[in-house]
């Protein structure tokens, strides 16, 4: 369970462009929850993301994941516990690295990277079946380099490597949003399936509204800071692209865009 | 002419244990460092203290390695944890260590013609006797160099290796994995000069004197094997890039010699390392690639 109490983030703070994002946010995410949120750009999605992980600084509040505060806790230890996988596919993927070399990094997060050899013979084969359920032809190229690979194929292996060990929490940020139509069909399917196969609690940001709509079992939008339609369960089920279009437009022309 | 020979591929496999440890800052880490220029002499400074007092030069190897990754440390440590630019971190470390080798040193110049070094310590004689005798300098540092270039493969195969590599290409992924990026930069900074320091060591020894102004241009003797070897020999497939720096500094140590056979003075010499270093930059696909992204 994911807890944000009280969030205040101020950007620039001190200046003439101060702008004050959030102001006592609060938002509680359940265990098994998969929420879809989405909102305008400067609406604070990507900024809630940024804070969950504690990529940027926080000007009050605090963050709680099952009862552990994590507000103070840099970046990099929240990442034990939390996949995310970036709008940019090039960001969850070393590309001077081959596939096999990628997995096996990841496939070693939450142990000590030592003196170990990291490529370990014995979880070949487990690879190789992952990157076959992909359907992209990748299980014969496990010794090309990341970097040659299409957007599609990089951001593929990054939700692999992000849910490859066990995780409580799941960060999808706009991932599908920098692909092809069909590959980001075929890159949020295979979220819905990984999402369910693992029983993990995700959060989605996305700016496809159908995606928004059909994926995950509660759905959020964001305006400049605030929850303005939080719905799950029944609701959520019920809701249609329609309603989320119109309710979209109408904050919109509140924004003056 | 085989004294010129043996002078080339005994100091151009020193310099490949500098173009290894460049290798992994300006190569894997993506971190322009200049404490080589610093760390360099800290080895040889060391090795002059300690044989001219009389204690084994292979204590002084392992004492000049130990340093050197501290210096590489204390780099990383002023870029890490004081957000100081990479350039500036290596700058200050470098400056500050000029005095650090004199203070260690004792002078400028500590000529160690009468002490025992690796290449004439008895155990080394008692290994390289008859025929090999004759070669010893050339052999035990193709030796040394050898240990050092396969350490540095298998350490890049293993788990922290890896990590290594990764947080020069894209250290997101490394945050991602819940690991520190700077510790894994300031590890990578120790084990580079540590192997620079390693090479100061050895060069000392094998000259025969410390002389504080030997740091001068490390890291251009660094840059250019690395640039020469990946260039020439990473386009051969079965060639890794440990082998092809090694390749490339015996090849820059040749054309330097090249340049002073052809009776360039030696007051030349820096001269002409810098021009060449330029030929090299523009010639090699590393140009068009660095002038891109900067």
């Amino acid at each position: 369970m994911l807890t944000l109490k009280n969030l205040t983030k101020i950007y620039h703070p001190g200046t003439v462009n101060e702008m004050t994002l959030f102001r006592n946010f609060n938002l509680t995410i359940h265990d098994g929850e998969f929420v879809t949120v989405v909102g305008s750009n400067g609406s604070g999605k990507t900024s809630l993301l940024n804070i969950i992980c504690g990529s940027i600084p926080l000007e009050g509040g605090s963050i709680f994941l099952d009862e552990q505060e994590i507000t103070k806790i840099p970046d990099y230890k929240r990442m034990k516990r939390i996949g995310r996988v970036y709008q940019d596919p090039a960001m969850g993927t070393c590309g001077s690295l081959s596939i096999l070399e990628n997995f096996a990094l990841a496939d070693n997060k939450g142990n000590p990277f030592n003196l170990k050899f990291s490529i370990r013979k014995k979880r070949i084969a487990y690879y190789r079946e992952l990157l076959r359920t992909l359907n992209l032809g990748l299980e014969d190229k496990m010794d090309v380099k990341v970097g040659s690979l299409s957007g599609g194929q990089r951001q593929a292996m990054a939700l692999l490597m992000s849910t490859m060990t066990d995780l409580d929490f799941l960060i999808l940020d706009e991932h599908t949003a920098a692909l092809d139509p069909k590959t980001a069909e075929i890159i949020i399917e295979l979220t819905d399936q990984i999402v369910r196969e693992k029983g993990l609690t995700t959060i989605m940001v996305t700016h496809n509204l159908r995606h928004a709509e059909t994926y995950g079992n509660r759905l959020l939008m964001l305006d400049r800071g605030e929850i303005v339609m939080d719905k799950s369960g029944e609701a959520k089920a019920n809701c249609t692209t329609e309603s989320l279009l119109e309710m979209f437009n109408k904050i919109s022309v509140e924004c003056g865009n | 002419m085989l004294t010129i020979i043996l002078g080339i591929l005994e100091q151009g496999l020193i310099f490949g244990i500098i173009a290894l440890g460049v290798l992994i800052t300006y190569k894997i880490l993506d971190f322009p460092d200049l404490t080589v220029d610093g760390s360099y002499p800290l080895g040889a400074a060391i090795t002059a203290a300690l044989v001219v007092r009389g204690y084994s030069p292979f204590l002084a190897l392992l004492l000049s390695l130990i340093a050197g990754a501290l210096a590489g440390v204390i780099t990383g440590m002023i870029h890490v944890k004081c957000k100081v630019r990479d350039l500036l971190s290596g700058i200050i470390t470098m400056t500050a260590l000029y005095s650090v080798n004199l203070h260690i040193a004792g002078s400028a110049n500590v000529p160690i013609f009468q002490s025992t070094t690796i290449f004439n310590h008895p155990v080394t004689e008692a290994l390289l006797q008859g025929p090999l005798g004759t070669y010893n300098i050339l052999l035990v540092i193709v030796v040394v160099t050898i240990i050092a270039k396969v350490l540095m493969d298998l350490y890049l195969k293993t788990r922290s290796g890896y990590l290594l590599q990764a947080v020069g290409d894209n250290d997101v992924v490394v945050t991602s994995l819940a690991k520190n990026k700077g510790t894994v930069k300031i590890l990578g900074l120790a084990i580079s000069n540590g192997l620079v320091a390693l090479a100061g060591s050895i060069m000392c020894q094998q000259q025969r004197y410390f002389e504080i102004t030997m740091g001068t241009g490390t890291i251009v003797i660094g840059l250019a094997s690395v640039i020469i070897g990946l260039s020439l020999f990473r386009k051969i497939s079965f060639v890794k890039a440990t082998t092809a720096v090694i390749l490339g500094s015996i090849l820059y140590k040749a054309c330097i010699a090249i340049a002073i056979a052809c009776g360039m003075p030696a007051i030349d010499m820096k001269l002409i390392t810098a021009i060449l270093f330029l030929v090299i930059l523009v010639f090699s696909m590393e140009r068009r690639k660095k002038v891109k992204s900067c």
